[in-house]
């Protein structure tokens, strides 16, 4: 702060800055400028270059997601369909939702998948994490190969999976019947529950490298020197791992949570493209669900109020998390 | 002896084995996609073969890939869109991560609330009515449908990264040019922004990887043939009705695939910065 009253005095050619700026000194610092540029002038303000600076993002910000939002409750409360304009009918789409039974389906559906999902990818990611954690030769090559599943587009190796899959030419059911354990084929996509559990693995799959890396990033941070502490007290591998990794990189783990269950609460593309919430409807989530409704049947109106459906999950995490980073500022 | 043994087998148990189960796993569906894609049909759709290799390698499904469908046309559309939507995204998150980070003035604190709540709103959440939106403004099916509302998601986690990558570079450097001369504005773009390149890298790559990848949006904004991305013309016109061109799909997946691998294994530290950044805040 100091430096901002001396500046105007040392840089006479550059900063016609008047603001700040007690005015004994402008009145020194001025008049050899001659006129100065107003908008360099204005930029001197941090409030008027925070404006300026701020303004491209707010606009696009504005335009597609808080237009948008607004738009999606008023379609949310009409009952408007591709191709004409629609008039209010209050709440009557979500009293349809909670009477259609796909839907109802696909509210559980979604909290199984993003319970479940959530689940294996922390316990599987902090597995891997603690492996990667170790020294072993080829460390950096097999940490990048583990992001691939992350990395690529989600559609082009959910179609490789979907392919494996295969009613017929499943590669699971090749290995599984060459090596006698079923003699008969396994349907992977043909029934809900199975449909399901294939939509978990593909999301811990794609998922667990996220949580493997970014847990890896906590664990790098954790002292040794701790560990050696603990040993030297006579705690074993597990108690260590408890009592002073876990309490360590708990912060970093929550937010991994949170974040992951967000992107799987909301997921679509997987689930979409894997059984486009068949066979019979039986693995729909809200985001299928209401493309389906939306884009397929027209029903902007109810597709919206499917969606909506998110909203009240999503803002819960919003305000846990921020709840959770203001009280560790 | 036997101690030795023992310890051998205890690091085999709690690392090797595990280690190779992980490896396998990860990267067995990209061996998949692979072999598939230079399978001739004939082995393809034959359950008596044995589908893990081949020893008549073909180059049929690339070549069905390039001549009868428009994939050339489709990864010109996704680099394009990729690219515009991340040089927008950049320039917006570099000045607005800039503002929150160094400046002060009354509304920042909220202002970084409201950027922290848009990263966390999905797109599902919006696509319905955003697809109003982009029909009302008259740029339904064409590039620009993805480019300005790719940004929504990509402008948020930029900005986030950068704000972050600023909060580590000494304000005393910026402080230094100012009195030197230099004015407010000429101390960001002359000094601060050079410093914060491997941050901007960082954010870069993170999000031409996300919008490379990106499936909802394009799906629904993007209607012709000609206007597809790689992931939304392999998924959509590869598979009529029913009928599922398993050779070319597997082909496109693993062309869609090698452009975001090799950048990313271009810069893998920079990725996993952004990636842990992200999260961090």
């Amino acid at each position: 702060m100091a430096d901002q009253r001396i500046e105007p005095v040392l840089a006479k050619s550059a900063a016609p800055g008047l603001s700040a700026i007690p005015a004994p000194v402008v009145v020194v610092a001025v008049p050899k400028l001659g006129r100065p540029k107003r908008m360099g002038h204005l930029l001197e303000r941090e409030h008027i270059l925070a404006g300026v600076l701020l303004a491209p993002t707010l606009v696009i910000l504005t335009l597609f997601i808080a237009y948008p939002f607004v738009l999606g409750i008023w379609l949310a409360v009409s009952d408007k369909v591709v191709g004409r304009p629609g008039n209010f009918v209050g709440l009557h789409n979500f009293w349809v939702n909670l009477n259609d039974t796909i839907f109802l389906r696909a509210f559980q559906n979604t909290f199984v998948y993003t319970f479940l999902a959530t689940i294996f990818k922390l316990v599987l990611g902090m597995g891997a994490a603690l492996l990667l954690n170790q020294h072993f030769r080829f460390k950096r090559i097999v940490r990048a190969s583990m992001l691939l599943p992350w990395i690529v587009p989600t559609v082009l190796s959910t179609l490789a999976w979907q392919w494996m899959f295969d009613a017929t030419f499943s590669v699971f059911n090749w290995m599984l019947m060459n090596t006698g354990i079923i003699s008969q084929r396994i349907l992977w996509l043909g029934d809900g529950t199975l449909a399901m559990g294939c939509l978990i693995t593909v999301n811990v799959w794609r998922g667990m490298p996220f949580f493997a890396i970014t847990l890896l990033a906590g664990l790098q941070t954790v002292n040794p020197d701790l560990h050696e502490a603990a040993e030297i007290d006579g705690a074993n591998a597990w108690q260590r791992f408890w009592r002073v990794t876990l309490p360590l990189i708990k912060p970093i783990m929550l937010v991994v949570v949170l974040f992951s269950m967000i992107a799987t609460f909301a997921d679509f593309q997987l689930i979409y493209v894997l059984t486009r919430g068949g066979p019979y409807s039986s693995t729909h989530v809200f985001g299928t669900y209401a493309y389906e409704i939306a884009m397929r049947a027209a029903k902007l109106g109810q597709g919206a109020s499917i969606s909506l459906f998110l909203f009240p999950f999503l803002l819960m995490v919003i305000v846990f998390q921020l709840w959770y980073i203001r009280r560790s500022d | 002896m036997a101690v030795q043994y023992g310890s051998r087998l205890k690091r085999a148990l709690t690392f090797h084995i595990p280690l190779t189960v992980m490896v396998v796993a990860t990267l067995f569906p990209f061996y998949w996609m692979v072999i598939t894609s230079i399978r001739p049909d004939a082995e393809l759709y034959n359950v008596k073969m044995n589908p893990f290799f081949t020893l008549h390698p073909t180059l049929s499904h690339f070549y069905y890939l390039f001549e009868l469908t428009m994939f050339p046309r489709w990864a010109l559309n996704t680099l394009f869109i990729a690219t515009v939507s991340t040089g927008i995204s950049l320039f917006c998150g570099l000045l607005a991560g800039y503002a929150l980070a160094r400046l002060q003035f009354r509304w920042a604190p909220s202002m970084g609330t409201v950027i922290f709540i848009t990263y966390l709103v999905p797109p599902t959440l919006l696509f319905i009515p955003l697809g109003d939106v982009v029909k009302t403004f008259g740029i339904g099916d064409t590039p620009w449908a993805v480019i300005l509302t790719y940004p929504t998601f990509l402008i948020p986690f930029c900005t986030w990264l950068l704000m972050g990558y600023f909060k580590t570079i000494p304000r005393e450097i910026e402080d230094c040019a100012r009195i030197d001369g230099a004015s407010r504005f000429q101390a960001m773009v002359k000094i601060t922004f050079p410093l914060a390149i491997p941050g901007i890298l960082s954010a870069g790559i993170f999000a031409f990887t996300l919008s490379w990848n990106e499936f909802l949006y394009a799906l629904v904004f993007l209607a012709s043939p000609q206007q597809k991305t790689i992931p939304i013309g392999v998924f959509t016109e590869l598979v009529r009705g029913d009928v599922f061109y398993w050779g070319p799909l597997m082909a496109g997946a693993l062309l869609g695939s090698i452009p975001v691998a090799l950048v990313y294994s271009m810069f893998v530290e920079h990725y996993v910065t952004a990636l842990t950044g992200a999260v961090k805040g």
